[in-house]
């Protein structure tokens, strides 16, 4: 328990570095932004009374501590381009993101455990074989580029869906998952791939254990002893992947969102670094980065309660 | 390592020097110009003169897609370069010496690589802006945790060695032993790193120039071909088709390679 408290603090200390340094990140920006708002033509007083209104004449830390309060209230400031708060704007691009890397990531479990197991167990080198290979060419394949060729195949030959008309989840949240499972596949692939050569590379390594051979000349089957002994250490490794796995389906929504035109965050992000618009990248990335802090903890939470052996320090 | 008879390390190696022969005769010599633009033979499915046919500008996809793959391929070797030098620096530094740089620089290293490369180099990018430049750069600092990690944890192994030891008491120069005697000694570890390093870089700077922050035009690389060519998936599927086939055959190239001296090394 008090392993658990130390964790919890220090995962606390983690978000207030990653939002200082997010925050800091955007303030060596060279240029005002009040060049932004006000052009470049803008008359000194007027530069002066929006630099106050904006509060950037006050110093740094104070202006960090004022952020980071709104921020946890919800309140990320205003964008540059749209004049519009950043939660607003957020507010329904958020969802969209949320959904399509929760369906992404259910795909990947669900389809990367058995198969990764299975892999891992098999006895006929032909199956280890296809696997393998079936691995290397699926991680070679960027999900864009999955993207681009289930676009060409379900849109343009096949009619299945029509790319870029994306229905929002208002409209009707049943077509609206129906629009992003193709997306979702796409993102899910290589992280699939990874995961299943992973397991299978872990369940392999349990096999070989000794303990193994000791229940075989007991008499449980092998499959018995897969299912309870060799699979609760081998998926400890696989969790943390996993844990990896849903940061970077999370950041792999910012291309896919491109491919398939889907109006989240990603889109929002991608358009606003090319607009300099920093309060809403500011925003989307400490989101993004506060989101792969927590699930990184949970994930290590939950090795914990795996591993008895982690517990003992 | 026995690796001779690996079928990974064969085909592998059979594509990716194939492909390195490609990109680095595009760099001088492409079959038609990469700029000229030809009305006449606009958006041509591939044939014997254009096998993977033309453009919406009429340019020859091939030829393009050979300077592209050039500008990918440098931009992941500069990467990895940048990466594993700086790596090897501080991972040597950090393993042998140990202390209390040690700990922080490792325990950033790990920080750094808990957050997925691409948000990062976003962040660095929406900073420093575009340009083929800052991403090598950007990508560069960020590829280092990963050399750092490997690189340190055979140093730290070999430190107390009796051959690092009595080279020590022989008066052997620190450097020396730091890169004469114990960096060969990373090589296992090392070329694989390197190789997914390099994957990671090619994917990293396809994904970036293909969201329109990475490689401006006119430079091309892959990935803003593969933006550009989602344009006219309609009416030119083979551009986006090619254009991706070529991302996939580099990385799988060199994955094949890798995944051939890990199995090789492995069965030692």
């Amino acid at each position: 328990m008090k392993l658990v408290l130390k964790k919890i603090i220090s995962l606390i200390i983690t978000l207030f570095v990653v939002s200082l340094l997010a925050f800091l990140a955007f303030q060596i920006i060279p240029g005002d932004p009040t060049t932004k708002i006000l052009g470049t033509s803008a008359t000194p007083e007027k530069v002066a009374q929006l630099r106050s209104e904006l509060g950037l004449d006050r110093p740094v830390m104070i202006r960090y501590l004022d952020w980071l309060g709104s921020f946890v209230r919800g309140e990320f400031g205003t964008s540059y381009t749209y004049r519009r708060d950043v939660s607003v704007l957020l507010s329904d691009k958020l969802p969209v993101t949320v959904l399509l890397t929760v369906i992404s990531f259910l795909i990947t479990v669900v389809i990367s455990v058995p198969l990764g197991i299975l892999a891992g167990s098999t006895r006929r080198k032909w199956v280890d074989h296809i696997f393998v290979i079936l691995d290397q060419v699926l991680m070679a394949i960027p999900p864009f580029f999955f993207g681009i060729i289930s676009c060409f195949l379900f849109g343009i030959v096949l009619k299945w869906f029509m790319p870029g008309n994306f229905i929002s989840l208002k409209e009707s949240p049943a077509r609206c998952i129906a629009y992003l499972i193709l997306p979702a596949v796409c993102l899910a692939l290589p992280r699939i791939a990874m995961t299943v050569r992973m397991l299978r590379s872990s369940v392999q390594e349990e096999l070989a254990q000794n303990y193994v051979l000791t229940a075989r000349s007991r008499g449980l089957s092998r499959g018995g002893i897969i299912q309870r002994h060799v699979l609760k250490n081998a998926m400890i490794p696989v969790v943390t992947f996993l844990a990896v796995s849903a940061a970077e389906i999370m950041t792999g929504t910012i291309i896919i969102e491109q491919v398939f035109t889907i109006p989240g965050t990603g889109r929002l992000l991608v358009s606003s670094i090319g607009n300099r618009d920093f309060p809403v990248v500011q925003a989307i990335i400490v989101i993004l980065a506060a989101w792969i802090v927590i699930v990184n903890f949970a994930a290590d939470m939950l090795n914990r309660w795996m591993d008895p052996r982690m517990r003992v320090e | 390592m026995k690796i001779r008879n690996n079928a990974y390390f064969i085909t592998g190696g059979i594509l990716s020097a194939l492909l390195t022969v490609i990109i680095v005769v595009g760099l001088f010599w492409t079959p038609y110009s990469t700029t000229a633009m030809n009305a006449k033979e606009k958006m041509q499915p591939p044939s014997a003169m254009h096998i993977l046919g033309t453009d919406n500008f009429g340019r020859d996809l091939f030829s393009r897609v050979m300077e592209g793959a050039g500008t990918s391929f440098l931009i992941a070797v500069m990467v990895v370069v940048i990466g594993c030098a700086a790596g090897i620096l501080i991972g040597s530094l950090c393993g042998y010496f140990g202390g209390l740089a040690d700990i922080i620089l490792m325990h950033i290293c790990d920080t750094i690589t808990a957050f997925p490369a691409i948000l990062l180099a976003l962040v660095i990018i929406s900073i420093t802006g575009g340009g083929a430049m800052n991403i090598v750069l950007a990508l560069g600092i960020l590829f280092i945790p990963s050399f750092a990690r490997v690189v340190r944890t055979e140093y730290a192994a070999c430190r107390d060695l009796n051959y690092i030891k009595s080279a020590r008491l022989m008066g052997v120069s620190t450097p020396r032993i730091l890169y004469a005697h114990i960096l060969p000694n990373t090589l296992p570890v090392l070329i694989p790193a390197v190789t997914i390093g390099f994957n990671n870089a090619v994917l990293a700077e396809a994904s970036m120039s293909f969201l329109g922050i990475g490689i401006q035009p006119p430079q091309a690389s892959l990935g803003s071909m593969l933006k550009d060519s989602q344009n006219y998936l309609n009416s030119a599927p083979w551009y986006a088709l090619g254009t991706g086939l070529a991302v996939v055959l580099l990385i799988l190239a060199f994955s094949l390679l890798s995944e051939g001296v890990q199995q090789g090394s492995r069965r030692k």
